[in-house]
């Protein structure tokens, strides 16, 4: 048996015999493999998830602003439209040849304070998000009557909404607005299932309903006498003359670059085309500060799970040095004092890292159907990524670098000492 | 590697060493010359240099001037490595107290050297077919029953026990010389005794050369010769 296998046979053995706190150095190790491992994945998955806020649609169109209000308003429901759209362009845009599908959006009212959103049944039917997922019916169906809502998972949470509640919507966007639609009250046809979404927080409501709401409204207050009621308001013609915004399907997305320049350029009123996609990025460019602090701060924790053992090979250095001139007597040179000590810091390290992975997988396995249906993030098991394994190979290598510090220190030891040590 | 040869064992010539420039030598030795097969009691008071000369006798430390030759190799001229490879593959030693790797089993303590000596290990095998089997044929004649002791750790062993695992260990391989530094100072005095005639027994089977120092005076019963550490170091009145 060669002497460095014999010296790295030692090295396990010491360890069991100091199992208590060996054995809490690499959970502790464990426990910020796993926290980093899993900030890591949480943060990918929610980068690709809010990228992914909106898919399958090419182009939104609102209003000439910037694009990420644009895409504040109309995708998440943040802020306000500075000006509407005629229904006379959304009806041109919509026949080009180049246009699949073309999906009226309309906000400005609220519900308790969820935003109400008109749209029509097609907008269930085209909306995608995630890896294009459609959208999904926990209970009920899209609109059928003028009168018909349909609730994000949250709103029907938040609110105990059930199918056949009913829903009056208030004008405007204060959450207790004096002045409400009270006279015709929606009806909740369907509720969503979760999708980690915008949508999740949104009444939708049919656009003709939010058109019926306002007949008898005029800049923003109730026209003094006037009083149509809902089943009068059913008879009217309730086609829009202005809304918020649409969503845009292509029938190819490599016409989507020339649809978006001849929407910019659209001559009767001046509009703005975004990709959801592009604008998205620069909204994530924005906030996604935050994601870099997560990262610095679950590598601290790594660094504090590291100091750890540094901190237990360094205090027990000083009862071992009997056992280091031990070896020294039976041939050892402080090289393989140093080798001892180093590949425990490597071992601990190791053991840290595939203890923290298992438990991060462990952790998915039992977290991911909640995760899901709370937070409508999806986190996918799969094989850990080159970028984990970058980070463990970086874990491990602050392991060996913190390990040579007590090595090189039982290594003078063990010059000094000899084979005798002097108390 | 047996100690059967005969002529010089250990042979220091002029032999000075202090731990820093400057400070007054620890060890200022002319002369000391021990046979080959010598058992040699060397008597010397605590802090007289006797650890230090044990360092420089096992190439752990190495003297400033003067030579040290060991069954005729001059370890003194090596380099650090070889001079550890030569304790390793020459001399076993036998300490005081906690002379065992506390979480290893009894056999692998006595096997330890092998792992750093290929020629102790060869010669361990030869002996008894491997060094484990040799581990445990030393462990009985020190009338240790190695599947009594069992695989638990040697620090479980009561001192005489584990002083007993200290001298296999020190005879495993056949070492030419073997040195004990105060291996009794912990035994109460039966035994000590019985530890002595063990270790006498054992030394001469393997043929080796002993060198046993200690502080304690009235010990000296069954060595060839006893020197007083005082009379050939220079410095230790110093």
């Amino acid at each position: 048996m060669s002497t460095l296998k014999a010296i790295l046979a030692l090295t396990p053995r010491s360890l069991v015999n100091r199992r208590v706190t060996a054995g809490l150095t690499v959970f502790a190790i464990a426990v910020s493999v796993m926290l980093v491992l899993g900030v890591e994945k949480v943060r990918h998955e929610a980068k690709a998830s809010f990228a992914n806020t909106i898919s399958g649609t090419d182009l939104i169109v609102g209003a000439r602003s910037g694009s990420i209000q644009l895409l504040l308003y109309a995708v998440f429901r943040i802020g306000n439209a500075t000006n509407n759209i005629s229904w006379k362009s959304y009806q041109a845009i919509a026949e080009r040849r180049d246009v699949a599908w073309a999906v009226p959006i309309s906000l400005g009212d609220s519900h308790r304070g969820f935003r109400v959103m008109g749209t029509t049944a097609d907008y269930f039917r085209h909306y995608r998000y995630g890896t294009k997922r459609p959208l999904k019916f926990r209970a009920g169906q899209p609109f059928d009557d003028v009168f018909d809502a349909v609730v994000g998972a949250d709103v029907a949470r938040a609110l105990g909404y059930e199918l056949g509640d009913p829903i009056v919507v208030a004008h405007g966007l204060g959450a207790a607005g004096f002045s409400s639609h009270a006279d015709k009250p929606f009806k909740v046809a369907g509720v969503l299932a979760k999708t980690g979404t915008p949508v999740d927080r949104t009444v939708h409501v049919t656009l003709a309903g939010i058109e019926a709401i306002h007949v008898d409204w005029r800049g923003g207050s109730r026209v003094p006498g006037l009083t149509i009621t809902a089943e009068q308001v059913r008879r009217m013609d309730l086609t829009p003359k202005s809304i918020t915004a649409f969503m845009v399907g292509l029938k190819s997305r490599l016409s989507a670059f020339a649809v978006q320049r001849a929407i910019n350029g659209h001559s009767r009123e001046p509009l703005l085309a975004i990709l959801p996609g592009v604008a998205l990025q620069e909204l994530w460019d924005l906030i996604g500060t935050a994601e870099t602090a997560l990262a610095a701060v679950s590598m601290f924790v790594v660094a504090g799970g590291l100091l750890g053992m540094l901190t237990m090979l360094l205090s027990g250095l000083n009862e071992r040095r009997r056992e280091m001139a031990i070896l020294r007597a039976v041939g050892a040179r402080p090289a393989h004092v140093f080798v001892m000590l180093i590949s425990e810091s490597a071992l601990i390290s190791l053991a840290g890292s595939a203890l923290g992975v298992a438990m991060l997988y462990a952790g998915l396995l039992i977290g991911q159907p909640i995760i899901d249906a709370r937070f409508g993030l999806y986190l996918p098991i799969a094989p850990p990524s080159a970028a984990d394994l970058t980070i463990l190979a970086l874990v491990f290598s602050a392991g060996l670098v913190a390990g040579a510090l007590p090595a090189y220190r039982a290594y003078r030891h063990s010059v000094a000492d000899g084979m005798v040590v002097r108390t | 590697m047996s100690g059967t040869t005969s002529g010089t064992m250990i042979d220091l010539r002029d032999v000075r060493f202090r731990w820093r420039p400057g400070d007054d030598p620890v060890i200022d030795i002319a002369g000391l010359t021990v046979a080959a097969g010598e058992k040699l009691f060397i008597k010397g008071p605590s802090g007289g240099g006797k650890t230090t000369l044990l360092n420089l006798l096992g190439g752990v430390a190495r003297p400033e001037a003067g030579r040290i030759a060991i069954a005729g190799t001059e370890i003194t001229a090596l380099a650090g490595a070889r001079r550890d490879a030569f304790r390793a593959d020459h001399i076993g030693f036998v300490f005081q107290m906690f002379n065992l790797i506390p979480y290893l089993s009894p056999v692998d303590n006595v096997v330890l050297p092998c792992h750093f000596s290929a020629a102790r290990a060869a010669a361990a095998a030869a002996r008894s077919g491997s060094p484990a089997a040799e581990a445990r044929r030393l462990l009985g004649q020190m009338e240790l029953d190695a599947d009594a002791l069992g695989p638990g750790p040697a620090a479980e062993l009561s001192t005489g026990q584990q002083q007993r695992v200290a001298v296999a260990r020190s005879l495993i391989g056949a070492p030419a010389l073997v040195i004990a530094d105060e291996p009794t100072s912990a035994l109460d005095h039966d035994t000590r005794a019985a530890f002595m005639d063990l270790l006498f027994r054992e030394v001469a089977a393997a043929g080796a050369t002993l060198l046993f120092v200690s502080h304690a005076a009235g010990r000296e019963a069954g060595f060839d010769r006893t020197l007083a550490l005082t009379d050939i170091n220079r410095s230790a009145a110093a």
